[in-house]
């Protein structure tokens, strides 16, 4: 992964020499190794470029309101990344020609929160050889499987080929886990409705309303949002019982429905660690089932299934049941 | 000792499409077919009117079932508005469904303007289910609730 920061950094600064480009969007250091964030970068201000295991977040979403400032960028993509760039564009949402595009290599991204739940504490970097993570401490080096690592939303992975990109960097076979794409979806299709309500109620009542999983979403790109306005009755304000959580969550993933790539930024930022992918991904499921199969972003002039219709679809009542 | 004991009187939404549910609806009550009084209609000029917040309010302020009614598919007074209702809506009780809210409490209903017994029979059997199931806890706002 070293080498491929590297790459990046040199392409990333000979673009930037050469005047190619004006603004390179990419992923900075923080006060730690695992503490890295999206970051802008310049000609004269490349410190802290970072691209490793940390690297989780999806970049399309910025360049929304980069690309409308006008100069050329060049944003790194990881594949699932690309398909939300992709959706965006479809939605006239970024100026295609303002913006460079490198797909790079992905083998999933690791969470530091599970490294200190397995015991790893004072992580001081981490470094990957092939299915293992060696990871450097305060208190010396432990090793631990990779899977056990991944980060919720690489857990499973959509895709590895890039939807868009002008160049690509690209120096090993990228990791691919797909079939288990829906396997916790199913698990919670098989519960009983006592056991799902259950489920929900845990998880979302430790939501604290802070529209982080809003915020990130590359599909939540609407400038007048519904929850900023304080007539809807559901604006930005605190949890006051169990339904306005339900609410929040259940609008915020049919706003998204069709549009969602499933790129898993919702559960990535979520404070509370709950599981909204699944919310998003049970949308994309059931839309599989029964309009068959879409991939948002697969294709920039695709028709969301949510817009469209035909005049033998299933009926509510076939897929869902609600008739005794 | 006595047995304290509450009656949970029902609260059914109905929302009818304006050109053959609402009429529909007419018809049973001119054909003097009754429907329960738990039924509560609100006429819509298109079933796909009904935005899926409606359904989810409609619980909110205490509804314990939701029923949409509108044409049969392909006889929409817009031509279209119905096959959208049903993708929107299929999709959207799926959820209710995910979340763990009874399956049985949303329903789709297609009643055209002849069907008065028909009107009459689905909303019966609506009331008779949702009496069944009993009060909507899982999607209660209890600030709403009296």
């Amino acid at each position: 992964m070293q080498k491929i920061e590297e790459l990046m950094y040199k392409r990333a600064s000979e673009m930037l020499e050469s005047g190619e480009v004006d603004r390179v969007i990419a992923w900075k250091k923080g006060e730690t190794c695992y503490d890295v964030s999206p970051a802008t970068f310049t000609k004269d201000n490349l410190e802290g470029f970072v691209y490793d295991a940390f690297c989780g977040a999806n970049l399309s979403k910025y360049l929304v309101e980069e690309s409308k400032k006008g100069g050329k960028i060049l944003v790194f993509l990881k594949p699932c990344d690309t398909y939300s760039f992709n959706q965006l564009l479809s939605e006239h949402r970024i100026k295609r020609e303002n913006v460079y595009v490198i797909g790079i290599e992905c083998q999933g991204k690791i969470d530091a929160n599970k490294l200190q739940k397995k015991g790893i504490d004072g992580i001081l970097s981490v470094e990957e050889k092939g299915d293992k993570l060696t990871v450097k401490t305060l208190y010396g080096d432990k090793e631990i499987a990779f899977e056990e690592a991944l980060s919720v939303k690489c857990e499973t992975c959509k895709s590895k080929e890039f939807a868009v990109s002008d160049e690509t960097i690209v120096l090993n076979e990228m990791r691919d886990n797909r079939e288990k794409r829906f396997e916790a979806v199913e698990r919670l299709e098989k519960m009983t409705e006592e056991e799902r309500y259950a489920f929900w109620q845990a998880e979302l009542s430790k939501c604290i309303r802070c529209n982080a999983c809003r915020n990130v979403c590359p599909a939540c790109t609407c400038t007048h949002c519904v929850f900023d306005n304080d007539k809807s009755g559901i604006a930005g304000k605190a949890n006051a019982d169990s339904f306005e959580e339900k609410l929040f969550h259940i609008i915020r993933s049919y706003h998204v429905a069709g549009r969602c790539t499933d790129c898993g930024e919702c559960s990535r930022v979520c404070p509370q660690n709950i599981p909204l992918h699944l919310i998003n991904r049970k949308y994309i499921k059931d839309m599989n089932e029964f309009y068959g199969e879409y991939q948002a972003g697969a294709a920039v002039t695709a028709l969301n299934p949510i817009v469209d219709f035909t005049k033998e679809d299933v009926e509510a009542a076939t897929v869902v049941g609600g008739k005794k | 000792m006595q047995e304290i004991t509450t009656t949970h009187k029902p609260l059914i939404v109905a929302f009818c499409c304006n050109w053959c549910s609402y009429a529909g609806a007419d018809l049973a009550g001119s054909s003097r077919l009754s429907y329960p009084a738990e039924v509560k209609i609100i006429r819509v000029p298109c079933s796909c009117r009904v935005n899926p917040i409606f359904v989810l309010k409609a619980f909110q302020r205490g509804a314990d079932g939701v029923i949409l009614c509108g044409c049969h598919p392909g006889d929409c007074h817009y031509s279209t508005g119905n096959y959208h209702t049903r993708r929107r809506m299929a999709l959207m009780f799926s959820m209710l469904n995910y979340f763990g809210i009874e399956k049985e409490r949303t329903r789709i209903e297609w009643v055209s303007a002849a069907e008065g017994a028909k009107f009459s029979q689905v909303m019966n059997d609506f009331a008779k289910t949702i009496n069944e199931l009993g009060e909507n806890r899982r999607l209660e706002d209890l600030r709403c609730k009296k």
